[in-house]
């Protein structure tokens, strides 16, 4: 048999039971391994349940810094008897299986061709403890001891983080430090170390950050201004306005009065919450919601109300798996034509995509000064994998030179001086029209703001020349928005090759790794990420400039690829669909093995 | 269709403490039927904000969708409003309310706005106290597509479509048991009735809810419809006269002892009621139940201060926000700035 050897290289996956503590010991390792300063990036693979099922967590380290997801697990660490027929073939050949040796592994599960490590997990608990839960919490930390010893870990980095994690509970600190001895002593008596699959420490993620990003989407939504947020509960998108509520009890509580600078309320469903965030922003507060695709399904109505009565708003989709309640634990891109198009009659909406949790931070900070600016609602749109999972990312920055954009409103001053205020007036030509917020001036620039078709003085008309005038100055600063949202990045200078990929959000990590195999094929590509829509010349450009574009996505219908056809009028032939969608984080192995295949099929 | 009206004013017109004339609180020409009771309750919130002197921008309309939800047009011309979407307008209502505290809040909806597509945002509305004045235009049918059947018609009740055979909903009960603090019917015929009842429902802190009786002249004014004008004035009952007296003046009226009760509001104005039924008491929930109760089994339409609690906690007080409302906050007092960043991307290593 031949054992994989790799240092700073390989994947390990943890299958525990959900509801058993062991996501914390989870983490634990994980952040021992952002602490040798070595890459990974980790995926918690859980099922929507609270007790009892199965959960999976997968931590790809990797000295070349590569962030995507990768297939073939090396080292299973195999809790869950549940799961664990399902585990044992999991494992990658030559790979290794951890596992509780306290009773037999039946016959059946043993393969010829993967190391099997037993460790009498809840014979030594049993030993060690009385108590049932105690006995359970700290089984999980005897197999984060015995991993740090099979991989080589730096001991004293798990002690250090066990320091930080307990400050506040310092009596914990010992016995946790001493159930892992409990597990590095068991392999050290019974098995060679390390493995030949080991960490090596190195000084490779400089001063980067582990953050998620929902937890970043919250900050942001604090640092760009945000004064309301309203929120019905729905994964993955839950601990988003959690981490709201969480940054800004401590960052936005008056000194004096110990008074919130802020007010969340859980709404009764989806459709309060984005009533409530429209009502807000209407009256010139800073307001937002975050759901999913479930809840935007339910928001449509009000979306196209804020579209069409100009208010802003910030919605943040956590993209999860559909149609309907679909796998709502897994990941998706799928609610991008949802969302581009929300609610009846001609309606479309500006979407960001960022890709990291420091993108999630500055991104739902700028859509507060975009929805001001441009009196629309602004979709942030993320997913399971980037909202829920802790990623490696640049640190947080906040430029205080930078001041709110508070967009186009009419003070008191103005008002007074002027004869008659019109509220939908282009009086600048880019389409977008001054507003007023109640409570100005007692008697000029009041409006009535409606659903309802209106003229430029906002009084109710169903004069359809007049109706078309709007529509079509809606039109205009749909263009003028295209040059001021974030705009594309590029991999290149300038354009090198006659074929392209352009992909967005989480499908980032893989499709650059992607290129890089590509390149080893000696295949070389062009490559665009998205980071809004809609699509400014940049983009247009892009596509313009090559004969064949790989459109990579993570949905069953190519919806970025709909929406390029559809806004750019493309040619489709020339938009190769890559997709991935079941629920998994697309890997760069699966991008580069479509690109190849399809490559192959067209020539 | 919004016609224009004459700008000509008397000049000897009445003015306010603010040297407002009513014609400030006017809005555009109505729309709706002639004789409809909608235009009445907005006539009677014309005049309840002339008197009580309220600066038109201070005051914000909101609506749902439906006959009654475009009221807000044809009245405070000079204040903001919004005409939301169908039955969602108490959730618009607590947006507006929480960026600004400082402002009144008049929310108007219908039976179907409220009884129906929006009960799920009426309900929670009332759950959280908001501080809103929240007028049910109650004409027991659908006007704006006909005249079908509303949630809040009553068993037997005969519109031009037909005989109801569906139990009603009776919003005052339901806000009851749901918590309101301040409870009201009225009927829009009766403005020396409703009038005080918008002022105490302004100066109250805290959801008011006050359910207009207002029949539909078109569709629900026939014989055999229990919201028709006729039906309402046999019917009509009241459990109290409320006499509004605002925050600093002197009570003048003198009522014989044990008929009348004084209640000081948010705002220091005071409500004088004259109790017309022995041992009544509208801070009294349980009577106020069994009053409700009692009448509907007398085929009574019960009117007046059905419940008070002066003294509620609103969503702010509940949820503990700053007294500066969130909407005059600077950037200073919103952005924590870099070097904060900085410490929590400590945390994150």
């Amino acid at each position: 048999m031949r054992s994989v050897a790799a240092v700073n290289d390989f994947v390990v996956r943890f299958a525990n039971v959900n509801g058993t503590g062991s996501a914390s010991a989870n983490n634990m390792f994980a952040k021992a391994v952002f602490r040798m300063g070595l890459p990974f990036s980790a995926k918690n693979i859980f099922p929507s349940n609270i007790q009892g099922l199965p959960t999976w967590y997968e931590v790809r380290i990797s000295e070349k810094g590569y962030l995507g997801r990768r297939d073939g697990i090396d080292l299973m660490v195999c809790i869950n008897p549940q799961s664990l027929p399902q585990d044992v073939k999991s494992v990658s050949s030559g790979g290794y299986f951890v596992y509780d040796s306290t009773k037999i592994l039946h016959p059946e599960f043993v393969r010829e061709d993967i190391t099997y490590i037993g460790i009498p997990m809840m014979e030594i608990c049993l030993r060690e403890y009385t108590d049932p839960r105690q006995r359970q919490l700290f089984k999980n930390m005897i197999y984060v001891g015995a991993l740090s010893m099979l991989l080589d870990m730096d001991f004293e980095v798990f002690k250090g983080i066990i320091a930080d994690e307990f400050k506040k509970k310092e009596k914990l600190i010992a016995p946790n430090i001493h159930a892992m001895e409990l597990g590095r002593n068991y392999v050290a008596e019974h098995y060679e170390y390390p493995l030949p699959i080991r960490m090596e420490t190195r000084d490779l993620v400089g001063d980067s950050i582990l953050m998620d990003g929902n937890s970043a989407c919250g900050l942001g939504a604090v640092y760009g201004g945000a004064t309301v947020a309203a929120w019905y509960p729905i994964t993955p998108s839950t601990s988003l306005v959690q981490a709201f509520e969480k940054y800004a009890n401590r960052l936005r509580i008056d000194k004096e009065t110990g008074k919130k600078k802020f007010a969340v309320v859980q709404a009764e469903d989806e459709l309060a919450a984005i009533g409530v965030a429209i009502g807000a922003n209407w009256n010139g507060a800073r307001s937002f919601t975050a759901t999913s695709g479930p809840g935007v399904s339910l928001m449509n109505e009000f979306l196209g109300l804020a579209y069409f009565a100009e208010i802003p708003v910030v919605l943040t989709d956590v993209q999860r798996s559909g149609p309907s309640t679909g796998m709502p634990t897994r990941t998706q891109q799928s609610d991008i034509l949802l969302a581009a198009y929300a609610s009846h009659g001609d309606t479309k909406h500006i979407l960001l995509f960022p890709a990291n949790p420091k993108e999630c931070f500055e991104i739902q900070a700028l859509s507060f000064d975009l929805a001001d600016r441009l009196q629309t609602p602004i979709l942030v749109m993320i997913d399971l994998d980037l909202g829920m999972n802790e990623h490696l990312s640049p640190p947080l920055k906040w430029d205080d030179s930078r001041k709110y954009d508070w967009g186009k409103v009419y003070d008191a001053e103005e008002l007074e001086q002027m004869a008659q205020y019109g509220r939908y007036l282009d009086s600048d030509g880019d389409g977008i029209t001054y507003r007023t917020i109640p409570g100005t001036h007692p008697t000029k620039g009041s409006f009535f703001t409606r659903g309802t078709s209106r003229d430029e003085y906002a009084r109710y008309t169903e004069d359809g020349s007049v109706y078309v005038r709007n529509m079509n100055r809606l039109l205009k600063k749909w263009d003028t928005a295209k040059e001021i949202i974030p705009q594309p990045e590029f991999y290149q200078q300038g354009n090198q090759h006659k074929e392209g990929i352009i992909f967005f959000g989480t499908t980032t990590d893989s499709a650059l790794e992607a290129l890089d195999l590509l390149r080893e094929d000696g295949i070389e590509l062009d490559a665009m990420r998205l980071l809004s829509f809609p699509f400014s010349k940049q983009v247009e450009d892009f596509v313009q400039a090559h004969e064949r574009i790989y459109v990579i996505e993570q949905n069953r219908d190519a919806q970025m690829r709909s929406l390029l056809i559809n806004e750019l009028e493309v040619n489709p032939d020339k938009l190769i669909r890559v997709l991935n969608f079941d629920g998994m984080p697309i890997t760069a192995a699966y991008i580069q093995g479509e690109i190849k295949e399809k490559m192959v099929a067209e020539v | 269709m919004t016609y224009v009206k004459p700008s000509f004013r008397h000049p000897d017109l009445p003015k306010n403490d603010l040297g407002f004339t009513k014609k400030d609180y006017e809005g555009a020409i109505s729309t709706l039927c002639g004789g409809c009771g909608h235009d009445s309750i907005s006539g009677s919130i014309t005049q309840a904000c002339f008197e009580m002197s309220i600066a038109p921008h201070r005051l914000a309309k909101l609506s749902g969708i439906g006959c009654s939800s475009k009221t807000p047009t044809y009245f405070l011309g000079n204040s903001h409003g919004f005409n939301s979407v169908h039955g969602r307008m108490p959730s618009v209502a607590t947006g507006a309310n929480l960026a600004n505290r400082d402002l009144i809040y008049m929310g108007v909806s219908g039976d179907g706005d409220t009884a129906s597509i929006g009960m799920g945002q009426f309900v929670h509305a009332v759950r959280r106290n908001l501080n809103v004045v929240y007028i049910v235009m109650n004409n027991g049918c659908y006007g704006l597509t006909k005249g079908q059947d509303s949630a809040t018609a009553d068993v037997g009740s005969i519109s031009k479509n037909g005989m109801n055979q569906f139990q009603a909903i009776d919003l005052p009960a339901l806000a009851l048991e749901l918590g309101a603090s301040f409870v009201a019917r009225s009927f829009s015929g009766d403005k020396t009735q409703l009038i005080p009842l918008i002022k105490a429902a302004i100066s109250h802190h805290g959801f008011a809810l006050i359910d207009v009786i207002s029949p539909c002249v078109t569709f629900n004014n026939n014989t055999g419809s229990t919201k028709a004008y006729d039906y309402v004035r046999e019917h009509i009952t009241t459990a109290d006269v409320v006499d509004y007296v605002p925050p600093g003046e002197e009570i003048t009226m003198d009522y014989p002892e044990g008929t009348s009760a004084d209640l000081t509001l948010h705002d220091g104005s005071m409500l004088q009621l004259t109790k017309l039924a022995p041992n009544w008491d509208p801070r009294d929930k349980l009577a106020a139940m069994q009053r409700i109760y009692m009448s509907r089994a007398k085929q009574e339409i019960l009117t007046g201060l059905l419940y008070i609690d002066p003294n509620t906690q609103d969503l702010h007080d509940l949820i503990g926000t700053v007294a500066t409302p969130l909407n005059e906050l600077l950037e200073e007092d919103l952005c924590p700035g870099n070097a904060v960043l900085e410490e929590i991307n400590r945390g994150l290593r």
